[in-house]
């Protein structure tokens, strides 16, 4: 089953829609509450990054009975340095959206935590895909 | 439809119940439906909020109580009285008045429910401090346990596991009248309550607890005891043995942020169902409620005062509260007096661990509820997004998900009916028999006497 959500860059206010009506649908299928928070709180982070840093994205997911893929494209800034951005603590966001309480420089570690699997491929000037994956069972890891 | 877990004290009375689509719409947990013009509940699903009950028109939904009657099968007949029952009178009626005026209705004893308050918040504070998982959550509504049971199960372990106040004090006050030489079967203890969820707490499935007898309801007990007070002569000096006097905080416990505003921390006290779903809502799917040590949650709007059996407006009822609490003492009677009742609670002050009891759309494997909810989603291209109503389902998706239940059919949308009828994949009198189906035969006569109509009333 599929879902597409749009992202607009700046509004952080609708930032959160995805990764609530992902959680109901997982909620639905009985997924495990450990996992559905994980994958919740790795989308939620995902959109914040849009939101915070690019000027607008999409969201893709694509549930299965054993899985969920999540997809987030955007046009922005890209990432210049991968590696460095997966640090905690490290952050380029605005003094704006430090001030609205996000930028802390634990979104991607965060999400990298609470997923199975995150792959991140970025062009300067042109944007960033992220791709996670998680599985329901843990047997399927 | 699935297996009932709880009892439940809201009923539907088919006399009564014109079939509307005020109680379905209102319904926080999408469990009403309207069949054959009818209101019927989904036991699973509801959580005893009395949200419909506070919609319905035509007073169709009640509270089922018992006979006031079976008091007189105990001889220590125990009332235990709510603040918000006080509440209920205007300054000018004494608690002592209407302390008096429950003796005179046939109790023996007249006891208030928030005597232990002091003790759950201890007790309280106790299971805090060794909680893993923060916010933890106050068990004081009822209603609130159900919802996340029901709709929020992976929070259940976060809901604080003691008893709330009418529990704690029917435990405290039979151990009293055991002391005082009462055996456990002449004891009654009586619940004023001002809602419905208390009540189906109170019953369980299994009937009542052992300690409390009965539970009557507070509109049912204001009526019994206004009338006495009205007529009472002018000049009337009442005289009866006072229950212990609350202290401030004790009588302020079920005021919304009564609780709240004696944790440490980060704490949220909030009301209305609706709200508080909308909270949980958001503290499950984004890091925006970060932490928060402390959640008071209340079904109803100014908590209990704003219960669906409370008679007086609910502003008013919150306001006499608080202004009747102001200048009390600060220590608690509890620790006073009657040492054996007090370490008895304080032995029998938690409850059991909570089960999750999720309400699940459909039934089968991940395979499976994956497929029902791709045909939802396919409904829905056709479906109106209208959320009339007029289908007996509370809106258009309810209605999607009812399709894929078989419990309802794709023409029972009226928008469908047009839509089949115009292509001719429907003639007319099918379409409204289709209509008779939802709303009850005869239901679009025209009728004088209903309400709103020129007759109404007579």
């Amino acid at each position: 089953m599929q879902f597409r959500f749009e992202l607009e860059g700046g509004n952080f206010s609708k930032a959160g829609y995805a990764s609530s009506q992902i959680k109901k649908v997982l909620k639905q299928l009985s997924v495990d509450p450990r996992i559905i928070k994980r994958v919740v709180v790795a989308l939620y982070e995902a959109e914040v990054n849009v939101v915070a840093h690019a000027w607008r994205g999409t969201v893709l997911a694509d549930i299965e009975a054993d899985r969920i893929s999540l997809l987030l494209q955007d046009e922005g800034p890209g990432i210049p340095d991968i590696g460095q951005a997966m640090q905690e603590g490290f952050s380029t966001a605005s003094a704006a959206v430090r001030e609205m309480g996000f930028g802390a420089g634990m979104g991607l570690p965060n999400m990298k935590k609470n997923v199975d699997e995150l792959t991140i491929e970025s062009k300067v000037g042109e944007g960033t895909v992220v791709r996670m994956l998680t599985y329901f069972s843990a047997n399927d890891r | 439809m699935e297996e009932t877990k709880f009892y439940h004290a809201l009923k539907i009375d088919n006399d009564r119940c014109v079939g509307c689509t005020h109680c379905m719409t209102k319904c926080p947990t999408g469990a009403i439906r309207i069949r054959e013009g009818k209101a019927s509940i989904r036991k699973g699903w509801c959580v005893d909020c009395g949200e419909c009950l506070k919609a319905c028109p035509t007073e169709a939904i009640y509270v089922e109580q018992d006979d006031f009657q079976k008091i007189f099968d105990y001889k220590a007949r125990v009332v235990l009285v709510p603040t918000v029952f006080i509440g209920q009178f205007s300054k000018y009626t004494t608690e002592e008045e209407i302390f008096s005026a429950l003796y005179e209705l046939g109790f023996t004893h007249v006891f208030q429910v928030e005597f232990t308050a002091d003790m759950i918040h201890r007790e309280m504070l106790r299971q805090m401090e060794q909680a893993e998982e923060k916010p933890v959550i106050s068990s004081f509504c009822p209603a609130i346990v159900r919802l996340i049971q029901v709709r929020f199960p992976a929070l259940v372990d976060n809901i604080l596991l003691v008893k709330p106040p009418v529990n704690a004090t029917a435990t405290y006050y039979h151990k009293v009248l055991e002391e005082d030489g009462f055996s456990s079967e002449e004891i009654g203890i009586f619940y004023v309550t001002p809602c419905a969820a208390k009540i189906a707490s109170l019953k369980g499935a299994e009937g009542y607890s052992s300690t409390i007898k009965g539970v009557i309801n507070m509109d049912t007990l204001y009526n019994k005891v206004y009338h006495i007070l009205k007529n009472r002569p002018k000049d009337f000096v009442p005289e009866c043995v006072l229950p212990p006097s609350l202290t401030k905080k004790e009588m302020r416990w079920s005021q919304t942020g009564g609780e709240a505003k004696h944790f440490s921390g980060r704490c949220l006290a909030i009301d209305e169902i609706h709200n508080v779903i909308e909270f949980l809502e958001r503290m499950e799917s984004t890091t925006e409620v970060r932490n928060v040590d402390f959640l008071e949650l209340r079904a109803c709007d100014r908590s209990c005062a704003g219960g669906v059996l409370a008679v007086a407006n609910r502003f008013l009822t919150a306001e006499r509260v608080m202004k009747r609490s102001m200048k009390r003492d600060k220590a608690p009677l509890i620790y006073s007096d009657r040492l054996e009742a007090l370490s008895y609670l304080k032995q029998h002050i938690t409850i059991r661990p909570l089960q999750p009891n999720p309400k699940l759309r459909y039934e089968g494997n991940i395979e499976e509820v994956l497929k029902k909810m791709e045909q939802v989603r396919k409904l829905m291209c056709y479906l109106p997004g209208i959320d009339c109503g007029a289908c007996g389902s509370p809106n258009c998706q309810a209605l999607a998900e009812d399709i894929v239940r078989h419990e309802a059919q794709f023409s029972d949308c009226v928008f469908m009916q047009r839509n089949m009828e115009k292509h001719g994949k429907l003639d007319k009198e099918h379409a409204f028999r289709l209509i008779e189906k939802t709303w009850g035969k005869d239901r679009l006569n025209k009728d004088c006497y209903k309400k709103g109509a020129k007759y109404e009333g007579q």
